[in-house]
């Protein structure tokens, strides 16, 4: 298993800070390690016993309730205990840096460091001070690797590969850490990508950050949804409605998704949206709530994912040095356990 | 007296680049005469420059030291000292400290500290507006009395064009050139890199290159509306310096300055590292070509390292929070060599016309090794090779993002007024 942490190359698989260096290999391993986890998710008892006595740390600079519920529910589903910090409960507010937070955090003595941060690079940072795993569970405008790997799992369940597809992303391409994490995910394996939105949203500088994957920035809805196999729509941030000023009806006549508009895609298609979902903005409730729509289905593959990242690294972590046995615990032991 | 022998005399303004030994008497130089000619008394000192280049002294155009106020990061004693070691003799101090120097009595408090604890001589520039806020003009007439060289808001540019000019107006009738920390901040708030590949793939807001020359290209036609001098600080984008070609060919009385980490560095070396994050922040691949060019080609006046020491505890943060700025000071001369000289993109005296007549010019003073001139001599080695190494820096801040990094040619010796105030 290789992941680069800061520029080194490692066969530890230390930190998840991002899918840009991760290779086509070692993503495809990381969505097989999910397989069983979700496996587990359709059991009646889910609860494992693989990371008893871990615990991880869980700091939330940055208001979330999804990921780090998700990433709550799969700790606890592994065995482990969790420390929760959230920012608003932190010292940050009085004027405690960043990583003195952590490092306060850290001597707690958890076993992994999930964190969130509004700046772009955050886990990077800690990452080069810490001595246990981090992971990223998202960082500014940067990456959301979790995410870009429970999407990726989510249309290889739909459409049986992630190889060679047309995916489309709709909206706020700029701003977004999941179209770039879905970008170096799903790029690797061959798949072209159409970015579209309100042009200052989508700047032509992203055709150019993932050197040998095709993408295009296009700035009609109907011309990007041709012949797309995924469309992964991005949330409309209000916040972002208001820099630049831009009118929500607007963004409603241009680049909505409504059923009429999805019939231009293939017919197979698939509708990925990482939620929390403004409906009658970026897509109408139809789409939404569709046959094509994979909404929960991503939420589910969420906690399997990220099970199967703590259950690496944190596994990893105890026997530094050594490569771990990449077996997952068969339905019988996990029933075993609790 | 000081006699420095068997050194190379590389001085522009005379365009001299010979075998000479120079002596000085006190605070001036005495002789300048072909080697092994000046018969000097007994008593005399004498300074072996074998294998030296023996030029003027340095003089650095933009600098923040720090004090008053922000005496935790920098002191005017430890950024002098830094300085000398760098090879610098002069260097003039940006206003933005606290207090802004906005008035005679901060420009007196900074010159009677670098009296007391300086190693190379202060230069202040005073503020151009009243807490570089943009509103009222600063006393720049009493400054100017009390000694500063210029006057700039540095940190950001003259608010409105409407006081720019006004400013402008004014600086022309008093002979004080105006530097311009040239950005429109509306198009880089929140902004921490320059905007382009890199700055969307890392997803850091960028600043676009614009942000910066239609700054310029406000200033450049304030400057021909009023006939000031204007002097463009720290120029990171090829437009700004087609704007300051334009003026220059129209007969303006424009000047720019470029800085080490713009010539040396892009954006694309930016890895979330707060130590690569600087205001004008690193350019693209093609504006460092453009500066290189135009470092060459004579539009680039001098090169200023915006020395910008943060302590520890405020640059060592999230890359977004950090504040702007790196140190300049030792890195500055090896940085020109390896990137300039050894390159092959420019001669050792254009190179050495940058750190001294360039910004002499732009100062309108002169800058030149002859009797009679004041005996501040720069005296470095172009093959001298060694390693920076942050920790050992002379300055209290740490924030460079080139520890570490193995160099050829240093600073030999900084002699200001006659006085070695550095001797490696």
């Amino acid at each position: 298993m290789v992941l680069i942490r800061e520029g080194t190359l490692s066969y530890n698989f230390r930190d998840l800070l991002a899918l840009e260096p991760l290779t086509a290999d070692e993503l495809s391993f990381l969505l097989d390690q999910s397989k069983p986890f979700q496996e587990i998710q359709k059991h009646p008892l889910k609860k494992l016993a693989t990371l008893r006595g871990k615990t991880v740390a869980l700091a939330f600079f940055e208001t979330s309730t999804r990921t780090r519920i998700s990433f709550g529910a799969a700790a606890s589903r592994l065995g482990a205990d969790t420390m929760n910090l959230q920012a608003e409960a932190s010292s940050l507010k009085k004027g405690e840096t960043l990583l003195d937070t952590v490092f306060n955090l850290n001597a707690m003595k958890p076993d992994c460091l999930v964190m969130r941060h509004a700046a772009s690079g955050a886990a990077n940072y800690v990452a080069r001070h810490l001595d246990i795993p981090v992971v990223n569970a998202g960082d500014g405008t940067h990456e959301h690797p979790s995410q870009g790997l429970l999407d990726a799992l989510t249309i290889r369940d739909r459409l049986g590969t992630i190889k060679n597809l047309n995916v489309t992303i709709l909206g706020d391409i700029l701003h977004s850490r999941v179209a770039r994490s879905n970008i170096h995910l799903l790029g690797k394996f061959g798949c072209k990508f159409t970015l579209c939105g309100p042009a200052m949203w989508v700047p032509r500088e992203l055709e150019k950050i993932a050197p040998g994957t095709p993408i295009r920035c296009v700035y009609r809805i109907e011309e990007a949804l041709d012949g797309a196999d995924v469309i992964i729509m991005l949330r409309v941030q209000t916040e972002r409605l208001n820099d630049p000023p831009l009118s929500a009806n607007d963004y409603v006549l241009l680049y909505q998704l409504n059923a009429e508009r999805l019939r231009r895609a293939s017919r197979d298609a698939i509708v990925l949206h990482p939620g929390p979902i403004n409906r009658g903005i970026e897509i109408t409730p139809e789409v939404a709530d569709g046959p094509q729509s994979c909404v929960l289905e991503q939420v589910t593959n969420g906690v399997a994912v990220r099970m199967a990242i703590l259950y690496l690294l944190i596994s990893g972590a105890t026997e530094t040095g050594t490569h771990l046995a990449l077996e997952v615990k068969s339905k019988e032991s996990a029933n075993a356990s609790d | 007296m000081l006699l420095i022998k068997n050194g190379r005399v590389l001085d522009p303004a005379s365009k001299t680049d010979a075998a000479l030994d120079v002596l000085v008497d006190g605070e001036k130089i005495k002789e300048v005469a072909p080697a092994g000619k000046i018969a000097a008394p007994q008593s005399t000192e004498i300074f072996d420059a074998s294998g030296l280049i023996v030029a003027p002294g340095f003089i650095d155009l933009h600098v923040h030291l720090r004090e008053p106020g922000q005496e935790s990061s920098e002191t005017i004693e430890t950024g002098t000292r830094a300085a000398a070691r760098g090879g610098f003799t002069a260097v003039c101090c940006m206003p933005n400290t606290k207090p802004v120097n906005d008035n005679a009595s901060v420009t007196r408090f900074i010159l009677d500290r670098a009296k007391a604890g300086g190693s190379v001589r202060v230069w202040p520039i005073g503020a151009a507006s009243v807490g570089s806020k943009g509103e009222a003009i600063a006393e720049i007439a009493a400054m100017k009395e009390a000694g500063i060289v210029a006057v700039s808001d540095d940190g950001k540019p003259i608010a409105t064009a409407k006081l720019a000019r006004q400013v402008m107006d004014y600086c022309r009738s008093l002979d004080l050139p105006v530097i311009e920390h040239s950005e429109d901040v509306s198009l880089t708030n929140g902004a921490v890199m320059r905007e382009g590949v890199t700055s969307t793939r890392l997803g850091l807001r960028g600043m676009p290159a614009a942000a910066e020359s239609v700054c310029v290209a406000r200033d450049v036609q304030l400057a021909e509306l009023t006939g000031a001098r204007l002097h463009v600080a720290h120029l990171s984008a090829k437009a700004s310096l087609e704007q300051v070609r334009w003026a220059k060919s129209r007969g303006l009385r424009v000047t720019c300055e470029v800085t080490p980490h713009h010539f040396t560095l892009i954006d694309e070396d930016v890895e979330y590292d707060s130590k690569f994050k600087m205001n004008p922040p690193l350019a693209a691949r093609e504006d460092r070509e453009a500066l290189l060019a135009g470092l060459a080609d004579g539009t680039v006046d001098a090169i200023a390292t915006d020395h910008a020491p943060h302590e520890p505890a405020l640059k060592d943060v999230e890359f977004d929070r950090a504040p702007f700025g790196i140190l300049g000071f030792e890195t500055a001369l090896a940085l020109a060599l390896e990137q300039l000289v050894q390159s092959g993109r420019l001669s050792l005296i254009r190179m050495v016309d940058l750190f001294t007549m360039g910004p002499a010019r732009v100062l309108g003073i002169q800058r030149k090794i002859a009797a009679g001139q004041p005996a501040d001599l720069t005296i470095f080695s172009p093959n001298h090779t060694w390693t920076y190494h942050v920790k050992e820096s002379q300055s209290k801040s740490r924030n460079s993002p080139f520890d570490g990094r193995a160099f050829k040619g240093a600073a030999v010796a900084a002699i200001v007024a006659g006085r070695v105030v550095y001797r490696q």
